[in-house]
């Protein structure tokens, strides 16, 4: 079994305001961590990005509702790896995707953004009462 | 988010520069958007300072695109100026340092 080195996790409600709280979360973890500055600085947008896609779209259609995420944060043998739970609209994993990056416009860069920091993003099942469950991986 | 607007006249023109303070995210956007806007909508060459920002996501960027497109539509332009090196490096990575005005 692989030895678990840290896991925190903490739930925000879904609103914008938020994302400020999930940023300030993510920074103490990796502080410590003792991960570099410039990765932290990364990994930090990479999670506010996805947490920013849960409040604008998985909640788009409800955004009075008073729901909460939850953001997991594990380091296990060097694997870093964030994982989000949300009760939102179900994801379709096909339909996400950023826009051209040459076609310059305003939106579609959060996702282009999590995909360049990150090794890997994956959707999950949500097990009840999660609906959404997304897995950010970066190797240290 | 703090703000502060300074209008200057330079040898080339008027110009509006705004100083924003903090961190730029989809909860900040919309105040962004209603300090920036009725200058570029007013025509004005807006300067844009970014010295005390240290955190900018896609929404922040988005906010940055529209500025600058808005100010091409009116004639007139948008210059980011002092960008901290966290933001540069948004910035970079959304490769838009050959499109904004960067200075």
């Amino acid at each position: 079994m692989a030895e678990l080195k840290h896991l925190e996790k903490k739930a925000f409600l879904v609103k914008s305001s938020s994302l400020k709280d999930v940023r300030t979360f993510c920074r103490e973890v990796f502080e410590k961590l003792y991960i570099d500055q410039n990765l932290k600085d990364e990994l930090v947008l990479a999670i506010a990005e996805a947490a920013q896609n849960i409040v604008k779209h998985a909640y788009k259609d409800k955004p009075d509702v008073n729901e909460i995420m939850v953001v997991e944060i594990s380091h296990i043998s060097g694997e870093l790896k964030i994982a989000f739970y949300d009760m939102g609209t179900p994801v379709d994993p096909k339909k996400v995707k950023h826009r051209e990056i040459d076609n310059i416009k305003p939106g579609g860069l959060g996702t282009f953004f999590i995909q360049e920091i990150m090794d890997a993003v994956e959707f999950k099942d949500g097990k009840k009462p999660w609906i959404n469950h997304l897995v950010l991986t970066k190797q240290l | 988010m703090t703000y502060k607007v300074k209008d200057e006249v330079l040898p080339h023109g008027n110009v509006t520069t705004i100083f924003l303070d903090g961190e730029i995210d989809m909860d900040k956007t919309e105040e962004v958007k209603e300090v920036v806007f009725p200058h570029i909508d007013a025509g004005k060459e807006v300067h844009l300072n970014l010295s005390n920002v240290q955190y900018m996501d896609s929404s922040g960027i988005s906010v940055l695109i529209e500025s600058h497109q808005k100010a091409a539509e009116k004639g007139t332009k948008l210059v980011v100026k002092d960008v901290s090196k966290s933001v540069l490096k948004v910035i970079m990575m959304a490769k838009l340092e050959q499109i904004l005005n960067l200075e």
